[in-house]
């Protein structure tokens, strides 16, 4: 029995929209986010639908869709809409090319079916990402725009030129990984970090290989998200709530959405980049059969992937915001030139490496 | 029709409809817009005769970064007064149309009464000129020196940049 190629995608994208992305979003994202940040300021948190609160986001999302939907009289009416979807669209596109793990065997009828646990293994899945976060401008500056409204349209100006600032060093910061693997397809990264590093018993990481990449990485990544020490783009205190101050139920919901998905992906990423993916290190010492080893992949990049989450949520709510002009000076004078010594020093090692340095 | 056929039919349609909305648009705000369309059905068009590389760099750089700015220069100056900026038109309207008539027979001579009856299929040497280790080998060696000397002018560019927005240090 063979699958055509184009049902087997649409099959993977209803996979992972409602059954990874979505329950992510409401528990993962939503519901422990507001444990967390409960936790840290020494709360309770949501404790009253259901036991231990856990039906919370059921009921937070009829309440977002049963809103009243206001678009401000003097907006732009169609930009107005058009902001929410843009953001949410390219917050969803990312994860067609993330690698969940490697192949999944499966057996029909005595023969082996080997499933890509990946929508799409792209040829150019870096680009691919670089490019999405260069558009995920577009949502934040339109409807701050359109909106019509001054705290908006700063927050909308802003966003665009903090994005713009840290994508650079977010591009010349993955230039170190594609130089050390040698391809741009995301799974083949994940597979050029199997093995041991130093001592044989280190993983053969991205980040033990490249500490000042991912560093630099990392940080750009938390300022292409919008998220605390750089959420200048909705700064509560100067501008109400930024871009999205003018929009109610359903739509305000798909930027929150948009929002935690982008962390998402920014968590995925990294993972993929330099925490070795879908690869756990030490799984060929227990001979364990292909199906097994499979699914403890796919188990190793979700824990990985939640522990950088969970990272992203404790830093959002125990560090202070950035001053705008802080947050330009640590992008350009000192993110950009980190990265740049990065590839120069990736550049010396491949030349030269470590091993022969001594004699 | 082929799927192929399909999907650069309907490409090539919002392409030339984007275009033409982007220039009929009294708001420049929803011109700008237009143009990002247009760019992504170019990309698309891109990807269909396998150039995956020149396709996300298009995107990339185009959508991705100069529509950016563009929009961002138009929301912080507001244009929305159209009639002050068809003041200046008139004469060069007139030249403006003429070129673009011309261009445009120009345009129907080469490929519209040239083209083959019949589509070609892709070699598969072709497709593999779009992908980004043929393009890297090919700049690095073959085109090294146009290559240095666009770096250049990339970098003469970010010092006049750098220049032009320093503070001026007053005596």
């Amino acid at each position: 029995m063979e699958i055509s190629p184009v049902i087997e995608a649409l099959i993977k994208i209803i996979v992972v929209i409602f059954f990874i992305l979505l329950p992510c979003v409401a528990y993962l994202g939503v519901q422990l986010e507001r444990k967390l940040s409960a936790w840290i300021q020494n709360r309770v948190g949501p404790n009253r639908v259901g036991p231990y609160g856990l039906l919370q986001p059921l009921a937070d999302i009829p309440k977002l869709f049963f809103k009243e939907d206001i678009v401000p009289a003097a907006a732009n009416k169609f930009v107005h809409s058009l902001g929410p979807l843009i953001s949410l669209t390219i917050a969803f596109s990312t994860f067609a090319v993330m690698p969940f793990g490697d192949t999944l065997p499966i057996v029909v009828n005595g023969v082996v079916h080997n499933i890509s646990l990946q929508i799409a293994n792209v040829n150019i899945g870096v680009l691919y990402v670089l490019a999405l976060s260069s558009l995920a401008v577009y949502g934040i500056t339109l409807s701050g725009w359109s909106s019509n409204n001054k705290y908006s349209l700063l927050g909308g100006i802003r966003s665009s030129a903090q994005m713009i600032s840290y994508e650079l060093s977010l591009g010349l910061s993955i230039i170190g990984i594609v130089m050390l693997s040698n391809t741009l397809q995301l799974n083949d990264i994940v597979k050029a970090q199997s093995g041991y590093y130093l001592f044989g018993f280190l993983p053969n990481w991205n980040i033990f290989v490249q500490p000042i990449g991912f560093i630099t990485f990392f940080v750009a990544m938390f300022a292409e998200t919008n998220r605390l020490p750089f959420d200048l783009p909705e700064a509560e205190p100067e501008l109400v709530a930024g871009y999205h101050t003018e929009y109610t139920g359903m739509k305000f919901g798909m930027f929150m959405l948009s929002e935690f998905l982008a962390m998402f992906a920014a968590a995925g990423m990294i993972t993929t980049l330099y925490l070795g993916g879908w690869q756990a290190p030490y799984i060929e010492y227990l001979n364990l059969s292909p199906f097994v080893v499979s699914l403890v992949q796919v188990g190793a990049f979700f824990t990985k992937f939640a522990l950088i989450v969970v990272f992203f949520m404790i830093v959002r709510w125990s560090m202070p915001r950035f001053r705008y002009d802080q947050l330009m000076n640590i992008g350009w004078k000192v993110m950009i030139p980190l990265s740049l010594l990065n590839i120069a020093l990736t550049g010396l090692f491949i030349l030269k490496p470590i091993h022969t340095w001594f004699n | 029709m082929t799927f192929e056929q399909g999907v650069f039919y309907s490409l090539a349609g919002v392409t030339v409809f984007s275009a033409v909305m982007m220039l009929l648009q009294r708001n420049p705000v929803n011109s700008a817009l237009f143009l990002i369309l247009n760019f992504f059905c170019l990309g698309g068009l891109y990807l269909t005769l396998n150039a995956q590389f020149i396709a996300l760099v298009h995107i990339l750089v185009y959508a991705g970064a100069i529509m950016v700015l563009f929009l961002f220069v138009i929301m912080l100056l507001n244009l929305g007064d159209d009639k002050r900026l068809t003041e200046h038109l008139g004469m060069r309207m007139y030249l403006g149309i003429a070129f673009s008539v011309g261009l445009l027979v120009e345009l129907l001579y080469m490929f519209g009464f040239n083209t083959p009856s019949s589509y070609t299929q892709l070699s598969p040497a072709s497709a593999e000129m779009g992908t980004v280790e043929f393009i890297g080998k090919v700049l690095f060696t073959k085109f090294l020196f146009p290559f240095e000397i666009t770096s250049f002018l990339l970098l003469v560019a970010i010092i006049g940049a750098v220049l032009l927005a320093k503070k001026k240090i007053v005596q």
